[in-house]
């Protein structure tokens, strides 16, 4: 079916290509824990009483999740130069970018984690005289985070298959490295089976991962 | 040292609560009952301000809780607070559980709050259960747990909401007991209960309540002599029975 796959290319390419998933992973990573950061300060700000606050939140969310993820990765690379004077880069843009928008997603997995919590557990915080900031730090996160983990690292697999999308700004992830090899050796084929092995690899263990994680919380539970 | 003093509250048009007025001194133990919605949850959580009231003032130990500018986090800190469903925190381990308000809100010491909160266990008999998490625990244990986890914050005054509601018959008595021993020492103790058995002992009054307003008021041997509304007579009658 594919005749003379030529494999000598992909093993003159790995540096290359390991620079490229470098890439992708730091992106990943720095997307996940940013976002979830910022995703449960979205959440907590979504089931405030300020109404601002929460209408703030919630538009910022429903704007993010009805736009698709490259054109928010173009106009970020588009926008931000003009608006700052000087160009971030694509690496830096892709960054940056990745952040805000899974900020949406994490986020409201994280309300619903919030709202998984029982009210009794707030009441009980408070009674004991904790802070509201001090009965979410230590009561009502930490569950939420908890009972949210599976569906957290499903949204990180998401995300990392989404990564290859900076390749519409030209960053170097795993993706570029395998179109610029393919294109210096003119084998293409190889390398884009070779990465798409690599992806398929990297998400299949992390959703065998999710599967043993979702069987814990749910005994602990 | 618990004074509730013509306190209304609405939920909407709703009025859940209609100008209660009570006291509870030092060392008292007043058991509130009364059937299903008539308030006695809302009224025992207007003590701590977990409610916040419409109208009518609060005192506790000197502090009027429904004043706007009072720190409600350190009146909450001295006022004990038990619920039905025990709410220990499940990702906490039972020694965690115990310190976690005593080092936060207290600024006490791990080490101090550890020896404070393992006292306490102790003395609901749990020691052997320390590093143990909630859901390890029997109903009774945990109840007992959350029990100890409120008296390791050295509380003036010690608030129950149908501690032994959520539980199977064989462990109402074990939390029961640890109430009693706790009442005798003298602790001023307000509780919403149904467990009469509890009242006849340990309580000095009882107050019945009804569609939010508070009917009976009494000593508990006039409440259990004869209770003056035919509404209160009605539901001892029924709780009675069983
Ligand atoms: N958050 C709320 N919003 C609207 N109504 C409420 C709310 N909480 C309680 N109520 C209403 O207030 C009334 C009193 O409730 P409360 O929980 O104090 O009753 P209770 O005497 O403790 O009843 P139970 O024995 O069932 O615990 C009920 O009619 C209830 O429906
Ligand atoms: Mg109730």
């Amino acid at each position: 079916m594919l005749p003379n796959l030529d494999l000598e290319v992909v093993g003159a390419s790995l540096p290359f290509l390991w620079t490229g998933l470098l890439f992708s992973l730091k992106l990943t990573l720095v997307a996940m824990s940013g976002g979830i950061v910022c995703g449960t300060l979205l959440a907590l700000a979504r089931l405030s009483s300020i109404a601002p606050l929460r209408n703030a939140a919630a538009a910022y969310v429903n704007t993010l999740r009805a736009i698709p993820l490259v054109m928010v990765i173009l106009w970020f690379f588009l926008v931000i130069p003009l608006l700052t004077g000087k160009p971030v880069g694509a690496e830096n843009s892709a960054l940056i970018t990745f952040t805000l928008f899974e900020a949406a997603f994490y986020g409201e997995i994280m309300r619903a984690g919030i709202q998984s919590v029982p009210r009794g557990q707030v009441a009980a915080a408070r009674a004991l005289g904790l802070t509201y900031a001090q009965s979410m730090r230590h009561v009502v996160l930490p569950q939420a985070f908890r009972n949210m983990l599976p569906l957290l690292l499903t949204q990180t697999i998401i995300l990392f298959q989404d990564t290859s999308l900076v390749y519409a700004i030209g960053a170097k992830d795993l993706l570029k490295a395998a179109e610029v090899t393919g294109k210096n050796y003119n084998r293409p084929v190889e390398m884009y089976v070779f990465v798409a092995l690599i992806y398929f690899a990297i998400c299949f263990a992390l959703s065998r991962l999710v599967r043993r994680l979702q069987a814990r919380v749910a005994i602990v539970r | 040292m618990i004074s509730i003093c013509g306190v209304s509250k609405w939920y909407g048009p709703t009025r859940v609560l209609d100008d209660c007025s009570t006291e509870v001194a030092k060392g008292d133990v007043v058991v509130v009952c009364g059937p299903s919605g008539s308030g006695k949850s809302t009224l025992i959580k207007c003590v701590n301000g977990l409610e916040a009231v419409q109208r009518g003032e609060v005192i506790v130990d000197g502090v009027v809780v429904t004043a706007p500018k009072t720190d409600l986090n350190r009146l909450r800190a001295r006022v004990g607070m038990v619920f039905q469903h025990f709410e220990l925190f499940p990702h906490l381990s039972v020694a965690d559980n115990l310190t976690l308000g005593q080092i936060k809100v207290l600024g006490r010491s791990r080490d101090e709050a550890i020896a404070r909160g393992l006292k306490m266990l102790d003395r609901v008999g749990l020691a052997a259960h320390r590093d143990k998490f909630p859901a390890q625990l029997s109903g009774g244990q945990q109840q007992r747990v959350a029990i100890a986890r409120a008296l390791s914050m050295d509380p003036v005054c010690m608030l129950f909401d149908e501690p032994t509601s959520a539980l199977d018959p064989e462990m109402i008595s074990e939390v029961l007991d640890v109430m009693v021993a706790l009442a005798e020492e003298g602790m001023t103790m307000m509780c919403v209960t149904h467990e009469m058995g509890f009242a006849r002992r340990v309580a000095d009054r009882v107050i019945f309540m009804d569609q939010g307003r508070i009917v009976e008021d009494c000593a508990k041997e006039s409440f259990f002599g004869a209770p003056r509304s035919e509404r209160a007579q009605q539901f001892l009658a029924k709780i009675l029975q069983h």
